[in-house]
């Protein structure tokens, strides 16, 4: 039975293809302002990357923010229930799921058979989501990718007053106007919002395995500022950013 | 001659003197220097009344911000720093203005501020500044009884609304006027977070909503969230309006619809309450010391 899982989220759009409890097909694309043209585009994308053709595929099922305008999915389900199916495929060990996208933080608590027990969520303010590092990045004329990996370099942890995206910006500036190291302020940026994850994981409650996924799961440095902050071992999947479509996939 | 970039989010910096006061002829000369994070304004006033100010962006240097104020004040009064008997300090970089007798709270200072500006009448002031936002309620004196303040939090304040005007090209001082000319008031943008209204608005531009239309769903938006933290402390008349986006008629007009209540009008420059308070406090300690 081949089934197709499409996450629509803020940033992307993220679809798998599961063939008989295998992954043959997947695709990521930029999620455009028609959330259902978005979701045919990466279906077709994933279709191609798997080698079959549409109509062989028996069963689209969505999931992320803009699930229900799939108007061809014969049906949705929630972000927490694909998070907690897709990683309990990958790693049945894991107990709790932390998943990081563009604009939402989640903490999901998982049982022995991947089902969701509880789960915690931040989609109101950007600062504990992908969105805060994207826009520091901007702030320091650099992209995300060597944001992450000079923060690994510092030695120094300087305090991020802000909590905000808007007003960090601001702080983050005056920080390079008082010269402070580039490695430094990149790691603060890492620290602010891994303790904003890592409060909002410890109201599920923290077990092990831990594992994180979503796009900013990428980011080697907030990795590391979270496992320093949770203080157990992280343990991130291949391809981390296609964990909800996979989960829906396999619904 | 070099072009660069126009700033859509840069205000006008401005100072300002009255030709009907010879301050030779006063007898209590004060200062007040409100440090806000985005805009500094430093007011002279003689005998109480207002005299001089300036207003200009803070920059990342805060004592160099409140003497560079001052200067400005003072420029073409024929007055020096030392002509001043007393200066206090307010805002949030009270602390580095460096020529201030003494400091008092922006809150109080506020309060005070908007009881010159508006009158004994004024029992709830919001100030909506460059990086915070505060619901106070005053007494007839313009003493505060209680007060909340959002400063965590873009939403609902300038640089909330600096943001959306670089990101559509229209410039700060157009945007409430122009959020107003549309046809039909859209839905607002999400109004908990300036992050997500800015890419809300940003995807209804590419979907070709016209500017005035983006510019009406995000200020529908700011005006809510400040609304609400207005209706945790109740809103009893009458209402004012300080801070800069006082000056914001998009602003004003929205929150005035939602709660039902109309904003008084100011006659002065909305931004200046905090040092106009800060000015009249120094008065009082000139006053004190002299009994």
């Amino acid at each position: 039975m081949i089934t197709a899982g499409i996450d629509v989220g803020t940033k992307n759009t993220k679809t798998v293809i599961v063939k008989d409890n295998e992954i043959i097909g997947r695709a990521c694309i930029l999620t455009g302002f028609d959330l259902n043209e978005t979701a045919e585009k990466a279906l077709q994308e994933a279709i191609a990357s798997a080698g079959i053709t549409r109509d062989q595929v028996e069963e689209v099922v969505s999931t992320g923010t803009g699930r229900k305008s799939v108007t061809f999915a014969d049906r949705n389900v929630s972000e927490v229930s694909a998070a907690a199916k897709g990683v309990h495929y990958l790693i049945p060990s894991v107990r709790t799921v932390i998943e990081v996208g563009a604009e939402e933080g989640r903490a999901v608590k998982v049982d022995s058979d991947g089902k969701a027990l509880d789960n915690a969520l931040n989609e109101k303010c950007a600062a504990g989501a992908g969105s805060f590092v994207e826009a520091m990045a901007r702030a320091l004329e650099t992209t995300v990718e060597n944001l992450a990996s000079i923060s690994l370099n510092s030695v120094e942890s300087v305090p991020m007053n802000a909590q905000c995206v808007i007003f960090a910006e601001s702080e983050v500036v005056s920080l390079i106007h008082q010269k402070v190291p580039k490695q430094d302020i990149a790691r603060a940026i890492h620290d602010a919002i891994s303790g904003r994850i890592s409060s909002m994981a410890r109201t599920v409650g923290i077990d092990a395995d831990v594992a994180l996924v979503g796009g900013v799961a990428k980011n080697i440095g907030f990795l590391k500022s979270l496992k320093d902050h949770i203080g157990v071992e992280i343990v991130v999947p291949e391809q981390p950013e296609y964990v909800g479509a996979l989960g829906a996939a396999l619904q | 001659m070099s072009e660069h970039k126009k700033e859509f989010w840069k205000w006008k910096e401005y100072n300002w003197r009255s030709d009907g006061i010879d301050w030779r002829n006063g007898s209590i000369i004060t200062g007040g220097v409100d440090v806000g994070s985005v805009s500094t304004q430093a007011v002279i006033m003689v005998d109480g009344e207002l005299y001089a100010y300036a207003s200009q962006r803070t920059g990342s240097n805060s004592p160099d911000s409140a003497q560079r104020a001052m200067a400005w004040a003072l420029e073409g009064t024929g007055m020096t720093l030392d002509n001043l008997n007393f200066t206090v300090g307010t805002g949030y970089g009270r602390v580095n203005v460096p020529f201030a007798n003494k400091t008092v709270t922006e809150i109080a200072c506020h309060a005070r501020g908007a009881n010159y500006m508006y009158g004994p009448t004024v029992r709830t002031i919001l100030d909506m500044g460059g990086q915070d936002c505060k619901a106070i309620h005053c007494d007839e004196k313009g003493k505060v009884a209680t007060f909340l303040m959002n400063d965590k939090c873009a939403a609902g304040t300038g640089r909330g609304m600096e943001v959306i005007a670089d990101m559509l090209g229209v410039s700060i001082e157009e945007v409430g006027q122009r959020s107003l000319e549309i046809d039909e008031e859209p839905e607002p943008v999400s109004s908990t977070c300036v992050v997500f209204g800015k890419s809300e608005a940003l995807g209804l531009l590419r979907s070709g909503w016209e500017i005035n239309k983006v510019l009406a769903a995000y200020s529908s938006a700011m005006a809510h969230r400040v609304v609400t933290l207005l209706q945790r402390i109740g809103v009893e008349p009458d209402f004012a309006i300080t801070g800069g986006i006082a000056k914001n008629i998009g602003i004003v007009s929205r929150i005035e619809k939602e709660l039902g209540v109309k904003a008084l009008k100011p006659r002065h420059d909305t931004q200046l309450a905090g040092a106009i308070g800060a000015a009249l406090f120094a008065k009082n300690l000139v006053e004190k010391k002299g009994k």
